[in-house]
């Protein structure tokens, strides 16, 4: 606990890492509110592809928007087996959909390497650099970048 | 607390105290002329005064000042309350609203309006003071004589004045006695606090302590009123103090030291020495003259014979009544204190009639304050947001047990219902929070009749009705701007010229009455003007010219009435800044729709038209029909629906590509596919199998909207996209069912419009007829 206090004072922060597919992503876990399972949404019409629709978070309508094809990665199919990070990204609150979450991961900025020059599906916009913890290879994901149409109505 | 938040609440008063201001004037031009009402005014503009002197508001204070000497000029009687003092006085408590309102949001307010009305103002109170020198003798003598301390009572003889009963009176200033005549008087302050002086952190020995800076003070302390030990209540207050003064600052100085406690307290303050016996005159030089020639008397109040050199019409009345009292004092020695003179018992009626009322009147109000208390709009609306949760809640609960295998058990469906109906009183109870009564839109209102009165040089009366029907605060707050324009509409087109009305045989002055009621649920707003109608010719040429309509069209009148609901649409002659700003009646009506409304016009040639708006009582609950449309549960707002039917057949048509129209009672309505509109399903809805919604559409024309099935009607809650998401074309809001599913909620409006241009677009601009 000392420990970690300690850590997180030295400008290391507590991110959330979770799987879509084969890979690891993780996001700030400040900005989490909190981790739900799938309920099937209701759809909006007129909406993008990777908006699957709407659910009831205890009386909040919340958009649930499936992370892979927001990514550029295929299409999910939600199942029970789906999980939902319910994000902030400024002052609105969406549902991430996710395969699964994996754990609770410590870094400082050192840890994070800057996101490699690969043409990628990926797109590098969204991520904002990747770890290498354990072997396992983990993007970091800037969810401010993914909802511009949130960000250019709040600011 | 921070000075910021004390501010903040200085000014929700001062809203409170302007409401408070305005609804007695408009009593007083009504013809009110009790004095309650008077007081209630004066009361008002007191306290915004004395609220902005505190946060050195100067512009505020300067102008109440102004406005509350006028008032009390009013008050006093000085003043008759005519219908044209009262203009001014309306429009000042509009200039105070301003100023407040600057004050508050840090805009300006034209200071040539503000000037001129100060002048106004000046000339009133003027005009009352100088006649009331002559009608008002007794009232001036007490004003006057209450600075004029410096006197012992005098014996007047009285063979001296009669000749000189024909005496014209001297003009003078009043405040020239208050504060230039510096001369030490002697006060005798009775102070009583009571416990509520205790519990708002006043302090006698603060306000002793300040009086001790106007000068020598002695003070005692009556205790007999304290109770032994065992009885006492720590928070109470037993004692009272008396203060003997001697202080050059005059009265109002002292009464100022009590200007926050005197409510709070029995405040008493006499002036000692007889001076009240009357000014021998009243022009100021030789006020200070008289002074100095009977100062010497003070100690030993001989009630030496003064011959007066100039008697004035006071000593004819005042002084020939006083100078008896003045007798008696004059030979029971130097005994003033209890001295029973006219005068003195006038001053104390007079003079502080106002603080003496103020108290009493204050009481009640701060009783009545006390039963109500300020809640800030966010927690109602959190409470409002779980009592919403709960009725979902409850009614999935319900269906998971009627599912269940427990839905036998007797107890727990008794259980349930009972759940039910508390949920549902819980849910009325919580609205009825935000349900506020529209006066105060109406107030609001009759500022704005008069300021266009004014510029139109039209004679205005506005009556309101139903002021005290309640409705939800969201409806209030979004009431105002359509409200608003359709007031100015009505006195500017509406209502014709005073030369016109008399032309046409009615009185100059037109009546403009605004009303409210309940009906059905929701509440019905009208304006009705006794003006000269529509001019259909008019509208009808209009509408021809701006290409809304053919000249072949054959138009029944109250389609001709509907026409100025066309965006665009302006019958004025002449475009004023009044109305013709380029919104019209077609901005009205999309805010009217917007709150889920109605609105409807009746015109009556010559005899004035009614303007009849419905709204929902509450933006937070709707009642809707539940539809399935491609899989998906939608909810119509019931308001916009006027009737359901089965499609047959024989009574679908297509038109062109892909267009159907529907025949229901020989008359065709386009049928618009909502599962398409929506992009839900890229496959028309066979009518047949469907159900097919009538609804009114923005031109007053209908619309079928084709969905596949009707599930029930039912209230929801309304739950905003735009929180989280961003607004959906064609969706108005979002609901959650009793399933615990969100259910999105239909845009019928803009369904509509979509199906004519093909496209969903987030702002729809309105079709025009064709």
């Amino acid at each position: 606990m000392h420990q970690t206090s300690k850590n997180l004072a030295d400008g290391a922060r507590e991110l959330i890492a979770f799987r879509i597919g084969e890979q690891e992503f993780c996001v700030d876990i400040m900005s989490v509110r909190e981790i739900r399972g799938w309920t099937p949404a209701t759809s909006l019409p007129h909406s993008p592809g990777y908006v699957l629709g709407v659910i009831n978070l205890r009386g909040a309508v919340l958009p649930i928007v499936d992370l892979s094809s927001r990514l550029g990665m295929k299409e999910s199919d939600p199942s029970a087996r789906h999980v939902i990070i319910v994000a902030q990204v400024y002052s609105k609150v969406v549902g991430l959909l996710v395969d699964a979450v994996s754990d609770i991961l410590t870094a400082t900025d050192e840890n994070i390497q800057p996101t490699p020059e690969v043409s990628s599906e990926l797109d590098k916009s969204f991520a904002k650099g990747v770890l290498a913890i354990e072997g396992r290879m983990i993007c970091l994901i800037e969810l401010e970048r993914l909802f511009p149409e949130v960000e250019s109505e709040a600011a | 607390m921070d000075m910021n938040e004390i501010k903040e609440i200085f000014f929700q008063e001062c809203e409170e105290q302007l409401a408070e201001l305005e609804t007695g004037l408009m009593a007083l031009d009504e013809g009110d002329d009790d004095s309650e009402t008077v007081n209630a005014v004066f009361r008002a503009v007191h306290s915004i005064k004395g609220g902005a002197g505190a946060f050195a508001l100067d512009d505020l204070v300067r102008f109440a000042h102004v406005f509350e000497t006028t008032l009390d000029c009013v008050r006093s009687n000085q003043l008759e309350p005519t219908k044209d003092v009262i203009k001014v006085l309306l429009k000042s408590a509009d200039v105070l609203a301003d100023l407040t309102n600057a004050a508050r949001d840090g805009g300006t307010v034209e200071e040539s309006r503000c000037s001129a009305l100060i002048v106004d103002l000046q000339a009133l109170a003027n005009g009352a003071a100088a006649p009331a020198q002559t009608a008002e003798v007794d009232d001036a003598a007490v004003i006057a004589a209450e600075p004029d301390i410096g006197f012992t009572p005098v014996q007047v003889q009285f063979d001296d004045l009669e000749p000189d009963t024909s005496f014209t009176p001297v003009p003078f200033s009043f405040d020239a006695f208050g504060d230039d005549v510096p001369c030490a008087a002697k006060f005798l302050i009775t102070l009583t606090p009571k416990a509520d002086l205790y519990l708002k952190g006043n302090e006698t020995v603060l306000l002793l302590r300040e009086l001790s800076q106007l000068g020598e003070i002695a003070v005692s302390c009556d205790t007999t009123q304290l109770p032994g030990i065992e009885q006492i209540d720590p928070e109470g207050a037993y004692l009272t103090w008396t203060i003997t003064l001697t202080s050059s600052a005059g009265e109002d100085a002292i009464r100022a030291v009590f200007e926050f406690a005197e409510w709070d307290c029995e405040l008493d303050i006499q002036s000692v020495d007889p001076a009240e016996a009357g000014p021998p005159d009243v022009s100021n030089e030789e006020m200070s003259d008289a002074d100095d020639d009977v100062s010497p008397v003070n100690d030993g109040l001989k009630g030496d014979d003064i011959a007066l050199a100039q008697p004035s019409a006071f000593v004819n009345s005042a002084v020939a009544e006083i100078a008896g009292n003045a007798e008696d004092a004059a030979s029971t020695g130097p005994n003033v204190v209890n001295l029973p003179s006219a005068v003195s018992q006038k001053t104390q009626e007079a003079e502080p009639t106002a603080l003496n009322t103020q108290a009493t009147q204050s009481r009640p109000a701060k009783s009545a304050a006390a039963s109500t208390i300020r809640v800030e709009l966010e927690r109602v609306d959190r409470l409002i947001n779980l009592v919403g949760e709960l009725v979902i809640n409850q009614a999935m609960l319900a269906q998971s047990v009627t599912e269940s295998a427990s839905s036998g058990t007797s107890a727990v469906t008794m259980g349930l219902e009972d759940l039910q109906q508390l949920t549902r009183e819980i849910q009325d109870s919580v609205m009825a929070i935000r349900a506020q009564p529209v006066k105060p839109i109406f107030q609001r209102m009759s500022r704005t009749v008069r300021e266009i009165a004014d510029m139109t040089g039209k004679n205005v009366r506005l009556v309101t009705e139903g002021e005290n029907t309640e409705v939800d605060k969201t409806v209030i707050d979004k009431l105002a701007e359509p409200l608003t324009h359709m007031i100015r509409n009505a006195v500017d087109h509406g209502l014709e010229t005073p030369e016109k009305r008399q032309a046409a045989g009615k009185p100059t002055e037109g009546v403009l009455r605004l009303s409210a009621k309940h009906r059905s649920g929701r509440i019905v707003l009208e304006i009705a003007d006794d003006g000269a109608g529509i001019d259909r010719k008019r509208v009808r040429q209009k509408a021809i010219d701006n290409g809304l309509i053919t000249a072949e069209t054959v138009l029944a009148d109250d389609e001709i009435d509907n026409l100025i609901f066309h965006a665009g649409f302006s019958t004025a002659e002449t475009l004023s800044d009044i109305s013709g700003r380029g919104v019209g009646m077609d901005v009205v009506k999309r805010s009217i729709q917007a709150l889920g409304g109605r609105i409807t016009i009746v015109s009556t040639p010559g005899k004035g038209s009614v303007f009849t708006m419905s709204l929902p009582l509450t933006l937070a609950v709707l009642d809707g029909m539940v539809v399935t449309v491609a899989d998906q549960t939608l909810v119509v707002p019931l308001t916009s629906i006027i009737e359901t039917l089965k499609p047959e057949a024989d009574h679908i048509h297509g038109f062109g590509a892909s267009g159907r129209l529907i025949a229901i009672r020989d008359s065709f309505k386009p049928m618009v596919d909502v599962g398409q509109i929506l992009n839900f399903t890229h496959v028309p809805t066979d009518p047949l199998a469907g159900v097919a919604l009538l609804v009114d559409s923005d031109d007053g024309g209908q619309s079928a909207l084709l969905v596949d099935a009707i599930q029930g009607q039912r209230q929801v809650v309304i739950k905003s996209l735009e929180a989280n998401y961003a607004n959906v074309p064609g969706i108005a809001a979002a609901t959650i069912l009793g399933d615990g599913q969100v259910a999105l909620i239909v845009d019928v409006e803009a369904v509509v419009s979509a199906s004519r241009s093909g496209a969903l677009k987030s702002e729809m601009s309105l079709a025009a007829v064709g």
